[in-house]
């Protein structure tokens, strides 16, 4: 059984450490929020401004001045904490941030990342996303291991633009965990149940390692 | 001492508005926005705007307002997807659009603000942000040039502001606000509240005065984008 996005979410966050300050990208990774391991804190950053993101707020006690980098309204906790766009990308840029759960179209086998942009399409701009890859200090990837039309998107190389080059350590799919340590390739640390070695290698473009 | 209070946005922007102008616009999103002094550059009918400013609105509210009456001719921006007259305008050709990573656009205001004309950075070493752009090495990495971005005017929203032009913002309605104020040959602020000089303790001001050249009060509708929730708040006393 393949991964669902929860599951996947939930995998991610076994990464996260007590003490970490940590900035989660839009879809599944925002999820990863939910399943943060007891006794491990950590520290949220959103990058339009604030460290030490609180959950949604309760009906009717939305503030529009208080929203998290995918637009929703959120509120504070005791520790939070509000700075400008320059201060807010000084921490991620100058390597102060711990880790960053992002999503991805395609990945690469030597860790490059694609995922904001595809030709002839609408391009809507890379937000923060090239900021962060290059800039904190380890990048996990939650992704689907196929495209809809079934095709890998963990290949050799990136087909699309890219959003950043040799930044991604780990890479979370539905079929299981692929980690990278310095400048080597990805293997296999973990697969999802019932999910076979075979499969992986089937639906995997990449060159991987056992 | 020069009086920097107006009594209304368009009377804050007399005077300074000419074809072909460049214009950063504070906020994220439609949080921390400047509403009111963006729909009197509207009113203005300025034309062949360069808007700077990290996204580009929504349809109808925002900077999404001059871009339906194609006062725009150049956006720099990180982030454009809330905006379909935005996209219309892009892909017909009407429009030109920089995308900046944003971190690498908050610097550059923050450079040109701080009279710095360029920086290296490692964000969108190979990628096609790179292109172009002059390239150094610095302990065995690679990084590339970007230049310090100012502007014509900068269009400011804050939550409170003295008569001297200090200012204080609010939650995450600060964003690029602060930075963007130090980059405009002329600032022009709007402010929730107007306060005299004197209330604020000297320790909590994120903005001095000397950056703020005009400053109004105006009452700003403050829409959100996507409002979520986790539900009804639990009524005390249940388990």
């Amino acid at each position: 059984m393949a991964w669902t996005r929860d599951e996947m979410a939930r995998r991610a966050a076994q990464e996260l450490k007590d003490g970490f300050y940590v900035n989660l990208g839009i879809g599944i990774p925002t999820l990863v929020a939910n399943y943060i391991p007891d006794g491990v804190d950590v520290t949220l950053q959103s990058e339009n401004g604030m460290l030490g993101m609180g959950p949604f707020p309760f009906d009717g006690e939305e503030n529009p001045d208080l929203i998290n980098a995918g637009k929703q309204t959120i509120t504070a906790l005791r520790r939070s904490s509000y700075f400008n766009s320059a201060d807010s990308f000084a921490m991620i840029r100058g390597g102060h941030i711990d880790l960053s759960i992002l999503g991805a179209m395609e990945i690469s086998e030597n860790g490059d990342i694609a995922n904001w942009m595809i030709p002839g399409k609408m391009v809507k701009g890379m937000g923060g996303a090239m900021d962060l890859v290059a800039g904190v200090k380890r990048c996990i990837v939650t992704m689907d291991h196929t495209n809809r039309a079934g095709a890998s998107k963990f290949l050799k190389s990136c087909t699309l633009p890219l959003t950043g080059q040799n930044c991604i350590a780990m890479v979370i799919t539905d079929l299981g965990v692929f980690a990278r340590e310095g400048n080597e390739g990805f293997r296999v640390k973990e697969l999802a149940p019932d999910v076979t070695l075979d499969e992986v290698r089937a639906k995997t473009e990449a060159e991987l390692t056992t | 001492m020069t009086e920097k209070i107006y009594s209304s946005a368009s009377e804050a922007l007399e005077g300074l508005t000419f074809d072909g102008m460049s214009v950063m616009a504070g906020g994220f999103g439609l949080c921390g926005i400047p509403e009111n002094l963006i729909s009197a550059l509207r009113d203005s009918g300025v034309q062949n705007i360069t808007a700077i400013s990290n996204n580009a609105g929504v349809d109808g509210f925002g900077l999404g307002l001059l871009l339906e009456t194609r006062q725009i001719k150049k956006m720099i921006s990180s982030y454009v997807g809330e905006n379909k007259e935005f996209e219309r305008q892009y892909l017909a050709g009407e429009l030109e659009l920089e995308f900046n990573p944003q971190g690498t656009m908050a610097e550059r205001i923050r450079a040109g603000g701080a009279g710095i004309p360029g920086f290296y950075t490692k964000t969108g070493v190979g990628t096609v942000i790179a292109e172009g752009k002059p390239v150094r090495e610095f302990n065995d990495e690679t990084y590339i040039m970007e230049t310090g971005l100012t502007c014509d005017v900068a269009l400011i929203k804050a939550w409170r502001g003295d008569t001297q032009g200090n200012l204080q913002f609010k939650d995450t309605a600060r964003n690029f606000n602060p930075i963007m104020a130090t980059a405009g040959k002329v600032t022009i602020v709007e402010v929730d509240e107007l306060v005299e000089v004197g209330t604020f303790d000297p320790n909590f001001i994120h903005t001095p005065g000397i950056y703020v050249q005009r400053l109004v009060q105006a009452k700003c509708e403050k829409r959100i984008e996507k409002v979520t929730t986790r539900g009804p708040r639990p009524v005390e006393g249940d388990a």
